[in-house]
């Protein structure tokens, strides 16, 4: 019994080349096989987009924008009709017109202070100042130093927030008992905290980056976190089996595992960063970003509301441009991932 | 019938061996396993999972591990991978311990589902061990051509992992498992998960790889002529606790095909390992009105 129990594993391993006769039609019936395999269960990925496709991917988010806008507009100016002040326009964006109306109902939330008529929000981007600048080309300058306010507190928020949670990640103990706090870091208003920050460090660039990471930090922790211990069990097993060490799981499956849950909290820091600049500047007493922009038209508000509205509008322009440059990144960095729903918005 | 054993006097079934000990790859002696001992459970909340398990496979070998669910046939697994540690006993792999193996970067593993880096290509995840080990890029990018035209996948070598079917991914899977030319070839109910066709042509095609890499192979399965088409023994195990009641020798020819499924050995040898099941099932340590039950039914 106990020869004959042990006999099969007393043959000798045979290679490729001396396997006996009767082996080699089982070889070929499995190709033969195989081939079908492929040819019915293979899954044909999708060809290369041909360009036409391309640019409709991206033409076709942008025509359905611009009608919201249109559509936002146009009720923004029908309840004026209806219930706002009493209509006398003369010219619209330089064209002459003669409209007089007044609306049958009175509703004071829309009178002319609150909602100024579209037009005259776009026409003010085109009045000068005192130095002969737009008030157009002075938004975008603001913007573009608010941008960089607030690219580099993502940065630094996203940083900070990735390195926070690949530290929790790693130790259980420190998860436990600073979580809670991160937390609370998050109740406190950050119109609350950024003086402090700004008369800590000075009011500058740094300052208000800080207040702008402040935002960002946390969404990235969390999802990093939850995204960092993602991954399939035995992925981490697998790696286990072949003695990777800590480090080696991190890169080649914690990260890559972590990604479009990262990405998801880059998309919300990359919106709260603009915002955190924006606050970030309001108390360094920094004239040359939206936050000061904003401040000044705040002022003005009861004679020239649409200057606000025009802040406001470069603001959200500046928030939804930050928001597509994240976008872009995933979509090159996720490209290889698994769809996860077909036709999915970014 | 097997008598209830304390670890590390366990019936000698799977012991005996006359083999020079070189020749044995894993010798587990005397192992025993019981979940819940730590933590914060109570006394009462243990689960002894393996009890009394004795068991030396040899170089070249292709074992499976049969029995039912709950028998600790996955945890021996894991044990001899050091991927959990033993309560008591000695696993010894190579002469070293389990986790020295591991160390040493002598497993290769391979679970019921492919396990693959969807963010990796085909190739990219066949180099992922190597990666790891530190082999050059020159030396990785051939290995694993190597091991994917041996899977027969060499024109998928530039897909995604989830470009491909079920069957497929397990083949990339086995060929990642492979590219360190492991010693010992670990594989969890690889084929579970795929339909009978896809299931059956996969035993043929492992056994081709097997005949040609001349690796051990330890194989969990829960199906009965899965283990005896493919092995050279089959360990049955039973449950409550999980040990091993019967080791049954495959004295079929080595070459196996579709017609080794219609040989009358292969039916009497599917038989044996039923019976061994059904023996375990009404064996030791169930109460006299269960074990009627239970030959009540196998009869």
């Amino acid at each position: 019994m106990t020869s004959e129990l042990n006999e099969p594993g007393l043959q000798p391993v045979t290679g490729v080349d001396d396997v006996p006769d009767g082996v080699v039609p089982d070889l070929q019936l499995s190709r033969a096989e195989d081939e079908l395999d492929q040819d019915l269960e293979a899954y044909q990925p999708p060809t290369p987009r041909p360009a036409a496709a391309v640019r409709r991917a991206w033409v076709r988010p942008l025509v359905g924008f611009v009608a919201i806008v249109i559509v936002i507009a146009v009720i923004w100016e029908g309840t004026k009709w209806i219930a706002g002040d009493p209509w006398d326009v003369n010219s619209i964006l330089g064209v002459p017109v003669s409209i007089v109306h007044v609306p049958p109902y009175h509703w004071t939330p829309v009178n002319d202070i609150n909602l100024p008529h579209v037009w005259l929000i776009l026409e003010s981007f085109l009045e000068t100042d005192a130095n002969g600048e737009t008030l157009l080309q002075g938004l975008i300058g603001a913007a573009l130093f608010t941008f960089r306010g607030a690219a580099l507190g993502f940065f630094l928020g996203a940083s900070v927030g990735l390195t926070l949670a690949i530290v929790l990640v790693h130790v259980r103990f420190l998860e436990r008992a600073l979580l809670p706090l991160l937390v609370a870091s998050q109740t406190v208003p950050i119109i609350a905290i950024a003086p402090v920050i700004v008369v800590g460090l000075k009011a500058g660039w740094l300052s208000i980056a800080i207040v702008a990471s402040y935002l960002t930090f946390f969404p990235v922790t969390i999802a990093g976190i939850r995204g960092m211990r993602s991954a399939d069990p035995r992925a981490f097993e697998l790696l286990r089996s072949y003695a990777a060490r800590d480090r080696t799981v991190l890169w080649r499956l914690r990260l890559p595992a972590s990604a479009p849950y990262l990405f998801t909290a880059f998309k919300i820091g990359a919106t709260a960063s603009v915002v955190g600049a924006i606050v970030g500047e309001l108390p360094s007493g920094i004239r040359d970003g939206l936050g000061g922009t904003l401040l000044t038209a705040m002022q003005y508000y009861s004679i020239q509301p649409e200057r606000l509205w025009a802040a406001i509008a470069i603001s959200a322009l500046l928030g939804i441009g930050c928001f597509m440059l994240v976008v872009l990144a995933e979509r090159w960095t996720l490209r290889n991932y698994r769809p996860t729903e077909l036709g999915a918005a970014p | 019938m097997i008598e209830p054993s304390s670890p590390g006097t366990g019936p000698a079934i799977a012991q005996s061996s006359p083999l020079p000990a070189a020749d044995v790859v894993v010798e587990l002696s005397g192992v025993s396993k019981v979940f819940g001992l730590s933590g914060g459970r109570a006394a009462g909340g243990t689960v002894e999972a393996l009890t009394g398990i004795d068991l030396a496979i040899h170089r070249g070998e292709f074992i499976s591990l049969i029995g039912p669910s709950g028998c600790g046939k996955s945890t021996l697994l894991r044990l001899v991978g050091d991927l959990t540690s033993t309560t008591s006993g000695t696993v010894a792999v190579n002469g070293k311990s389990a986790e020295r193996a591991r160390l040493d970067r002598d497993y290769g593993m391979v679970f019921q589902a492919p396990v693959l880096f969807d963010w990796r290509s085909v190739q990219k995840n066949v180099e992922l061990p190597l990666e790891i080990i530190g082999r050059s890029k020159a030396e990785r990018e051939a290995k694993a051509r190597e091991m994917l035209d041996l899977v027969e996948l060499s024109d998928f070598t530039d897909h995604q992992p989830w470009q491909l079917s079920g069957g497929m991914q397990q083949r990339v899977a086995i060929a990642r498992a492979l590219a360190v030319d492991p010693a010992i070839l670990l594989m969890d109910e690889p084929f579970g998960a795929l339909d009978e066709m896809t299931r059956e042509r996969m035993n043929l095609e492992l056994l081709q790889i097997w005949d040609r890499t001349g690796t051990t192979v330890i194989f969990v399965t829960h199906s009965i002529p899965e283990a005896v088409f493919l092995s050279t023994r089959v360990v049955v195990m039973s449950a409550r606790p999980g040990r091993i009641t019967k080791v049954v020798p495959i004295d079929l020819p080595r070459e196996r095909s579709v017609d080794t499924r219609e040989l009358e050995r292969y039916f009497e040898l599917v038989t044996e390992v039923r019976e061994g099941l059904r023996a375990g099932e009404g064996g030791a340590g169930l109460a006299p009105a269960a074990r009627v039950r239970a030959e009540g039914l196998s009869a």
